[in-house]
């Protein structure tokens, strides 16, 4: 087969990217042009000088510095605790014999498939009972804790080899020295899997941290871009520029390591 | 290696391979240490995941009044879910959403058929470009799409124009807005959608195309008598998951739509009326009965198709 036999599907392979790259360079495009071109009947295709100096609006009007921070630090509390919490309760679930364990998952698997809503109520109550409303901690804290992460974590050490452990365990090293030096390091696939479905989940995520974070300096950005648009909604090139800023760590973290992102996806689809 | 340096507790010091039984007897035995591995994760599943699933089932017995006192109303709450018409509409709203979500499943059929093809070039960075819209944060990225489906200065109803088409206000008409609410949830899912039927069309084995090229089976009848036949249970697992995401619908429609949004009003997801009635009309009995209708709802939902896949799934 040569290559030439798949000129169709270059030419639909083309047009559906297209589709999927456009409103990233429509974004790109408004964040540049003045309100006045973005809001112009017929509409502007281009616009006759690019505006960076809308970008620095974004940072003088908006809070977005102070946003992008809260954004940063509940994505790595919240991530790096699935990572442990998660890694070793699922290591106990694969390897470890204690009563009730079959039992235990059961239930973990069960909360699994509840919808988070019916959590919520209940979580809001909670952090606000411990004086954590408008707070990184009352935003972080029901998140560390993840059915998933120790789902995923269980099927991950259930899948290597036991040879290594008893090695170890026969050297003298005690069960979380085993974990810790032995079993972790392989684990890397699994929690770097892990990883990249929490960096997504907690970056992204709204409805919580809308419940729970109403003053708009505790807010991360997801919430601040959603609170945003009624209040600057006539200004689309300033919204635009604080959007494609929101997106972009992300986007760029992907393409240094897409191999890694897709696989990690795959991975834990397929599970 | 440092697991070899450790220091040996006395009682394993003994050179000789230690019997099998014995050794067994000690995996058996994990002692106290069970507890330091799984004991921190338990406690913070039991407070923030399962005592809420109890608090919210009594929840939806009582009634909220403005100032916090919680009043026990047994089953009022849910004797207005068969009165009044809002469950009844966004549960609607909903269904049709995931039924415009799902119409991506094909089309990731399609595309990761041909991006699947062999000698294929630059199938990673088609690769790449499809799977962007599902990183982008759903709120920013609804920016865009707010602005593209504007009415008046939207490029969607210019691009519309170019054909004759006079488009609709889309965010401004009740129908309308759902629709491109779900274009927004399609654009999105693709890329995840085409990622797993990816992982499941390289388990296809490839001597089955070349005995069906053998036969003389055309790239067309070997797309619809190997690929998808064979790819069944990927497109199973796309939906299921597709369905389940689908019910959550509620940040495109909070950042497309908005709270200030008249429509928002014959637009509302199950969500976003739970979020509603929770966070804004702080009737937390009501919306208790309303995250419970969700869990139900999804579960019938998974469960029809389970039922469903005997039918159509092939399991080699």
């Amino acid at each position: 087969m040569s290559e030439r036999r798949n000129g169709w599907a270059h030419v639909v392979l083309i047009v559906g990217s297209l589709v999927m790259l456009f409103p990233f360079a429509w974004q790109l495009i408004t964040s540049l042009s003045t309100n006045a071109e973005v809001t112009s009947i017929p509409i502007t295709i281009w616009p006759s000088s690019l505006h960076f100096e809308n970008y620095a609006t974004v940072f003088e009007r908006l809070p977005f510095l102070s946003q992008f921070a809260i954004s940063v630090v509940i994505t790595l509390i919240r991530v790096l605790g699935q990572l442990l919490l998660g890694a070793m309760a699922g290591y106990a679930f694969a390897r470890m014999r204690f009563p009730g364990r079959d039992a235990i998952f059961a239930v973990v698997l069960a909360i699994l498939m509840v919808p988070p809503q019916v959590f919520l109520i209940s979580q809001y109550q909670i952090v606000q009972s411990l004086g954590w409303l408008d707070t990184v901690a009352g935003i972080v804290a029901p998140g560390i804790f993840t059915a998933f992460s120790a789902f995923l974590m269980r099927q991950f050490f259930l899948g290597l080899p036991e040879e290594l452990e008893e090695a170890a365990r026969l050297d003298g090293a005690n069960p979380f020295q085993v974990f810790w030096r032995v079993m972790l390091p392989l684990a890397r696939p699994g929690l770097s899997a892990l990883a990249v479905i929490g960096v997504l989940a907690s970056w992204n995520d709204l409805l919580w941290p809308l419940v729970v974070a109403t003053k708009p300096g505790q807010q991360p950005l997801s919430v601040g871009l959603a609170t945003l648009q009624g209040q600057y909604v006539t200004d689309y090139p300033v919204l635009m520029a604080a959007a494609l800023l929101a997106c972009a760590p992300i986007l760029i973290v992907f393409l240094i390591m897409q191999r890694r992102v897709i696989d990690g996806l795959a991975f834990s689809g397929m599970k | 290696m440092t697991v070899t340096t450790l220091k040996r507790p006395a009682g394993t010091s003994v050179p000789a391979a230690p019997a099998a039984p014995a050794r067994r007897r000690r995996r058996l035995s994990s002692g106290w240490w069970p507890l330091l591995f799984v004991g921190p994760f338990l406690v913070g599943i039991a407070v923030f995941y399962l005592f809420p699933i109890l608090q919210t089932a009594y929840y939806s017995l009582t009634s909220w009044g403005p100032f916090g006192g919680v009043t026990f109303v047994g089953l009022e709450n849910w004797a207005t879910l068969f009165t009044d018409d809002e469950v009844p509409k966004a549960l609607l709203n909903t269904v049709v959403y995931i039924l415009i979500v799902l119409l991506g499943v094909p089309i990731a059929v399609w595309l990761s058929a041909l991006l699947n093809r062999p000698r294929l070039r630059g199938s990673m960075t088609y690769r790449t470009m499809f799977f962007l819209p599902y990183l982008a944060m759903p709120v920013a990225i609804a920016l865009v799409w707010r602005l593209m489906f504007n009415g008046d200065f939207g490029v969607i109803n210019a691009f519309l124009r170019l054909f004759g088409i006079q488009g609709p206000y889309w965010l401004s008409t009740p129908g309308y807005a759902l629709v491109a609410v779900g274009v927004v949830g399609l654009w999105m899912s693709v890329g995840f959608n085409i990622i797993i039927l990816s992982a499941g069309l390289r388990g296809i084995p490839p001597e089955l195309y070349e005995a069906a090229a053998l036969d003389g089976a055309s790239r067309r009848t070997q797309f619809w008598h190997v690929t998808v036949p064979l790819l069944t249970p990927s497109i199973f697992f796309v939906l299921v998951i597709n369905v389940i995401a689908g019910f959550q619908l509620f940040d495109l429609l909070y950042a497309i739509i908005g709270r200030s949004n008249p429509v928002i009003d014959d637009t509302k997801s199950l969500v976003y009326l739970f979020y509603d009635e929770s966070f804004i009309q702080n009737d937390r009995g009501y919306g208790a009965v309303i995250a419970l209708v969700i869990l139900a709802v999804v579960a019938i939902a998974t469960a029809i198709q389970f039922r469903l896949q005997r039918r159509w799934v092939n399991y080699v």
